[in-house]
């Protein structure tokens, strides 16, 4: 990764601010498309990037989104101040979903999203403490 | 087709966009869930939603969406309708039900982004 990375960044996510969930996402995706990225590779991040965002302000108190990024490879890494998940498998499935009603009117807490972040990374990895918060790797790689 | 003729089939209010009625569209995806929209929906593709918050304005930014419209008389808020000027999506609304908007607009010659979902990868049209 390291000779690849060309930029890096890390920003934070405002837990509860609904209003702004999705501006980090339009960001990196305009960074990605800066460096140089392809269109397949800037969608996948910018949709990963678009569910993680909005699981911070719909679960945790904060977060934050660390981008590692080269023309041919992106590494998102989000973690969260958050209430951290019990049972990693079940919310992996698709349809199983804790989410608010709030969350519900947006159009997301459908059981998704850490489905589609796992269907559109290359690499996928989850971690969670309850009480303390979730850390989640996904890898973006050109496809060849 | 462009977005006039759109307008048109739909006899829909442009709420956003007036400017923009000449863009050219040729697919679209009609769903609630935005979930589902960011793991069907393609670049370029009209969005067919009753959803009217502000996220599906951040949702086809994401997906570089070419316009949304509201079905059912849906009307976006004025959150909505700000945040869709700053990024330049147009939002048209229309009282037509989603089913018979998507037929309307299928009927016409827009087709959906991808035919259907599969266990290796969505179903495109050019491989149907």
């Amino acid at each position: 990764m390291s000779e690849e990375t060309r930029y890096e960044d890390f920003f934070s996510v405002e837990g509860g601010n609904f209003r702004n969930a999705g501006q980090v996402s339009s960001r990196i995706k305009n960074i990605l498309k800066e460096l140089g990225c392809n269109s397949d590779m800037v969608r996948r991040a910018a949709i990963v990037t678009y569910e993680a965002e909005i699981n911070i302000v719909s679960y945790a108190k904060k977060g934050f989104i660390h981008l590692q990024a080269g023309p041919h490879r992106v590494l998102i890494e989000v973690s969260d101040e958050g209430p951290g998940i019990p049972d990693i498998e079940l919310a992996m499935q698709e349809g199983y979903s804790t989410a608010s009603p709030m969350v519900r009117e947006m159009g997301f807490g459908a059981g998704m999203g850490l489905a589609n972040m796992k269907r559109f990374s290359d690499y996928f990895d989850i971690q969670s403490k309850v009480n303390e918060g979730t850390r989640v790797v996904m890898q973006i790689d050109q496809a060849r | 087709m462009t977005l006039r003729e759109v307008k048109e089939i739909l006899d829909a209010e442009v709420i956003v966009g007036e400017d923009q009625l000449d863009k050219e569209v040729h697919t679209a995806f009609s769903a609630d869930l935005m979930s589902d929209v960011l793991a069907f929906a393609t670049a370029g593709s009209l969005l067919l939603t009753g959803v009217t918050n502000p996220q599906v304005v951040r949702t086809s930014e994401i997906l570089d969406i070419a316009a949304i419209i509201m079905v059912r008389g849906k009307r976006p808020s004025q959150e909505t309708a700000q945040l869709a000027q700053e990024l330049r999506i147009p939002i048209l609304s229309t009282k037509y039900i989603l089913f018979e908007t998507s037929g309307r607009l299928h009927a016409r010659g827009i087709v959906g982004c991808i035919v259907k979902v599969g266990e290796r990868g969505d179903v495109r049209r050019d491989k149907v």
